[in-house]
């Protein structure tokens, strides 16, 4: 059961050989057998994940089940749930019970899914090992020495050690791709805009996305089926016809042109994610595919036009958290002024700190041109150096990440090492393409490796069909954890 | 209150720019589906947008931006294609997210101009008309309010009023009176009413206008301003940049600085005192907002909006001065609000139904002006109404003044109508008819009437016909009360005149 598809999963339930009370209690035992060393979750709720199975299994009964209707899915903490703990990995928000639900949240409702538990995250989604969570480290079941990647590290490492059927996670520059490939499951971003923001907590908005993380593409597919769609709640969501993004998985893959970006396979990759990237783009060719030299000459400017744009944005979407209206406030102050410097002081850690500190200077008088703008400036090359690479192949594949999970506490006093980290996912972010990441063997540390798949705009479709393609081949994406 | 007067030296020059927050006139507001209605039990119009919760969301009002093109048409201005709301950044307990959404670099509506008239505030200066610059209007939510009483040292916070929709109309310092600055405000408060756009109530805080004000030797280049924020009366503004301007001059004049710096006029003491000083503000780290898009607006669109627009008040003013006869004064004054403008000339439709070419109408024009300047302005003063209060409809005013103009009744006879009409209401015609106010013009009678005066009264006969003109006004007298003062008036002075001269 713990190893079969959503398909296979759905089909069980329907045919009532299994209720969504046995399964969704099932996923709650091994959580509460296996989440105190792994720390995946911040929040569990058996009450109301089980409220939600038995209304399922009515659905189920009458025969008014969809494709999700009774399987059990973990969300990551970032997503408000009405009557949930909310806490975006922050003591700022440690208590806070969100009174609504994110679109997120509520088309999984519709679609009749469990909400199984809010997963552990970096806090405010500002990390790339989970380190950052004001609710402890999540361990990487592959290694509990190594991190699981983040920020959706406790999605990640739920969906690896089967502590739920699948999750969401959300991916401002490669917090969905980057763990997904850490945990050797399979994860996808999609295109700006295709998944509502609304109630999704905000880190930087013109790069956040949210997006399913799963065991494979097939299940990406049903996923992405029930998390997308126009919502006039943001005025960022994309107004376009509802797609069935599993309608192109059994295309066969001959002519497909991949490219492969040199900036990707340059200075700083491991040569053992090197040869795992390497063997795949071999096994692809035997799929028929043929692949194409690019070039991204401005993705060595990725990183740090990111980390001036995204806290920029950060410094301000953080600023509601002021401990006036819900929120931590510290207790002891003397004025409002000290009431702002204590309850901030006091509530965010000090990635979330230094971030603010970072957005703020960028913005201010006499820096924004030389910061902020220039930024922008670059982020349309960026876009544009994808735009002219399109013109020449379909996809295009190369590392999720530069190495294998590194272990946890290896990075921590170095802000710049960790950033560098996410060094070939961040640039999909500021073009606002679809990214994704899937399983692709292991390294020489027996630590999961994974391979970036970059599509075109509104391309899900299509890198669903060539990661699904890999994994009817090769089945790096059924191995599990042995921990577990 | 204290009242100050002040003497302006001559050899200074005050330079004023305004800039005024309009609170359109929108039922929901700009960001969320949240209500606008004033008054409402604090924070009960305050939904998840409105308080910031995590992850909520600004979805822009078009109503919003409709009223701000309306705006733009109205003042001539240019709309932008395409312009951009921004965040600027400050902490405050009443600003929920930390940031306003406002508009910076890239204005919805762009240069435009308003012309108004002066009106000398005292002495006896003529009025005339000048053009004001506006440099632009945007778009931009309000803050909620603190309340800073009955809450035993801490600070009630109400957020019914965050994220209502404002039109900030910045005007360029073009302006170089406390007249003129008085002048542009009015003018604008009624523009905005006129348009449809905002409310105008100044006491809502639906209008409210901020003062730059700085002294220069005239010619000199500008001099160092001070704003002077929250004038929420024109009487205030009136006080508060006249002391404001006077304090710079005497600064100046005694070998100070002027320091950029926002102050507040203290209504009491009559008096500016500053709040900050320019040097310790804020650094508002404005920049484009990454949840909402540009905002775009078609040509399509401007011209949807511009269908819409009544005729304005300039246009209005110059048609009834040029098509009516009127003079500017009276023009200006029935132009003064919408409400005035519409009931003048539905009055003056029922007085004359069929608009006849100059003559006749321009008298009727007239008559009917004077009488809404006059009479019912002065009524609904006294009973502490609006024009859209007003007891007594167009039409019935109408009524009444067909009645004077065929001479049916006198002036003093209108004013028992009015009077009537105002309390208790009902037709001209009905009234006239029941208090029998129909004056007599029937020259047989009056001829009657006179030569009953002249022969029961001899002395003052030959009083009047040795000279002595002033007795006059005796038979009239008499005349009138014999007539229970039902004799028309021109035709009685006609014919005393005439028997008395014989």
């Amino acid at each position: 059961m713990l190893d079969s598809s959503l398909q296979q999963l759905g089909s069980a339930l329907r045919a009532r050989k299994i209720s969504s009370v046995e399964l969704t209690q099932l996923y709650l035992d091994r959580i509460a057998a296996f989440n105190p060393a792994l720390n995946a979750y911040i929040t569990t709720n058996a009450e109301l994940s089980l409220a939600q199975a038995r209304a399922a299994d009515v659905l189920l009964a009458g025969g008014k089940a969809q494709a999700l209707t009774g399987i059990p899915v973990a969300q990551k903490d970032i997503f408000c749930a009405k009557g949930w703990r909310t806490t975006c990995g922050s003591k700022m928000l440690e208590n806070f019970i969100a009174p609504y639900d994110a679109h997120v949240i509520e088309q999984f409702n519709k679609a009749g899914a469990v909400n199984l538990g809010k997963t552990n995250m970096d806090e405010f989604a500002m990390g790339s090992s989970n380190e950052t969570s004001y609710f402890g480290a999540v361990k990487n079941p592959w290694d509990q020495k190594a991190v699981p990647g983040g920020s959706s590290g406790g999605a990640a490492c739920a969906v690896a050690a089967r502590l739920c059927a699948a999750a969401t996670g959300t991916d401002t520059g490669g917090s969905i791709r980057q763990p997904a490939a850490l945990c050797g499951i399979s994860g996808i971003k999609p295109t700006y805009g295709t998944v509502s923001r609304y109630g999704m907590i905000a880190f930087a908005s013109s790069l956040d996305q949210a997006g399913p993380m799963a065991r494979s593409a097939e299940d990406l597919a049903l996923l992405l089926n029930v998390m997308t769609g126009f919502d006039s709640r943001d005025s960022t969501s994309l107004q376009r016809d509802k797609e069935d993004y599993a309608r192109d998985l059994n295309k066969p893959l001959a002519g497909l042109r991949i490219g492969l970006p040199k900036e990707f396979f340059a200075e700083g990759l491991a040569q053992d994610v090197a040869n795992c990237v390497h063997t795949a783009i071999a096994q692809y060719k035997q799929l028929g595919a043929t692949v194409v030299d690019i070039s991204l000459p401005n993705s060595k400017l990725a990183v740090p036009v990111y980390y001036v744009l995204a806290p920029a944005e950060a410094s301000s979407n953080l600023s509601r958290f002021d401990g006036v209206r819900y929120g931590y406030r510290a207790p002891e102050y003397s004025d409002l002024t000290e009431m702002y410097e204590k309850s901030r002081a006091q509530g965010f850690g000090e990635e979330v700190k230094r971030r603010i500190m970072i957005g703020t200077y960028v913005l201010s008088h006499g820096y924004y041109d030389a910061y902020y703008l220039q930024a922008q400036k670059i982020r349309r090359l960026i876009a544009q150096d994808f735009a002219d690479a399109f013109k020449q192949c379909d996809v295009i594949m190369g590392p999720t990440s530069p190495s294998t999970a590194f272990n946890l506490g290896e990075k921590g006093d170095d802000p710049v090492q960790m950033y560098l980290s996410d060094i070939y996912t961040i640039a999909v972010n500021l073009a606002g393409l679809p990214g994704m990441s899937i399983p692709a063997g292991f390294g020489s540390n027996g630590r999961p490796v994974g391979l970036q798949i970059i599509g075109n705009y509104f391309a899900e479709a299509q890198m669903l069909n060539v990661a699904h393609q890999y994994q009817l081949a090769i089945d790096w994406h059924t191995k599990q954890p042995n921990v577990i | 209150m204290l009242h100050k007067t002040f003497v302006r030296a001559p050899e200074w020059e005050i330079v004023i720019g305004l800039e005024v927050h309009t609170q359109l006139s929108t039922s929901s507001k700009i960001f969320s589906g949240a209500s606008t209605t004033y008054g409402a039990e604090p924070n009960t119009q305050a939904d998840a947008v409105s308080i910031a919760l995590p992850g909520v969301l600004p979805v822009l009002n078009k109503g919003a931006v409709e009223r701000a093109i309306k705006f733009g048409l109205a003042v001539g201005a240019h709309i932008a294609p395409r312009s951009v709301f921004a965040r600027k950044n400050y902490f405050y307990p009443d600003l929920p997210k930390g940031y306003q959404i406002s508009q910076f670099d890239l204005p919805v509506v762009g240069q435009g101009a308003l012309t108004i008239q002066v009106e000398p505030l005292s002495g006896n200066g003529k009025s005339y008309e000048k053009v004001v610059r506006i440099t632009r209007a945007h778009l931009e939510e309000d803050a909620g309010k603190s309340l800073h009483e009955d809450f035993h040292g801490m600070t009630g916070i109400d957020l019914n009023r965050a994220g209502t929709p404002l039109l900030e109309i910045v005007s360029e310092p073009d302006m170089r009176s406390a007249a003129e600055a008085v002048a542009y405000a009015k003018t604008l408060h009624s523009l905005v009413r006129w348009i449809g756009i905002c409310d105008g109530n100044m006491q809502e805080g639906s209008f409210r206008c901020d003062a730059n004000v700085s002294v220069r030797r005239p010619g000199a280049a500008l001099g160092t301003r001070r704003e002077i924020k929250n004038l929420n009366s024109f009487k205030f503004m009136q006080q508060a940049i006249e002391y404001e301007a006077q304090w710079q001059i005497d600064t100046l004049e005694n070998g100070g600085k002027i320091h950029q710096a926002t102050v507040l006029f203290d209504s009491d003491k009559c008096e500016t005192r500053a709040m900050r000083s320019k040097e310790e503000a804020h650094d508002y780290r404005y920049f484009p907002d990454p949840d909402l898009l540009p905002l775009d607006i078609s040509p399509q669109w401007i011209e949807e909006v511009r269908a819409t627009l009544p005729e304005l008040p300039e246009a209005k003013r110059a048609r009834y001065v040029s098509e009516l006869g009127l003079s500017t004064y009276d023009a200006d004054i029935l132009t003064g609000s919408r409400e005035m403008a519409g009931f003048f000339e539905a009055a003056l439709t029922s007085l004359t139904p069929i608009p006849s070419p100059a003559g006749g109408r321009g008298e009727q024009a007239k008559l009917c002006a004077n009488w809404l300047i006059g009479e019912v302005s002065a009524q609904l003063n006294r009973d502490g109404l609006d024009m859209v209060q007003c007891p007594i409809s167009a039409r019935q005013l109408g009524g009444m003044l067909k009645r004077i103009a065929d001479s049916t009744i006198s002036n003093a006879g209108a004013k028992e109508v009015f009077r009537t009409m105002w309390s208790e209401g009902g037709d001209a015609d009905a009234i006239i008819e029941a208090k029998g106010l129909k004056q007599v013009s029937d020259s047989g009678a009056i001829e009657k009437l006179v030569d009953e005066i002249i022969a029961a009264n001899p002395a003052q006969v030959a009083e009047y016909r040795s000279g002595k003109e002033k007795v006059f006004g005796f038979f009239v007298g008499l005349a009138m009360k014999a007539s229970k003062g039902k004799a028309n008036p021109a035709q009685l002075n006609e014919i005393l005149k005439l028997k008395l001269t014989k």
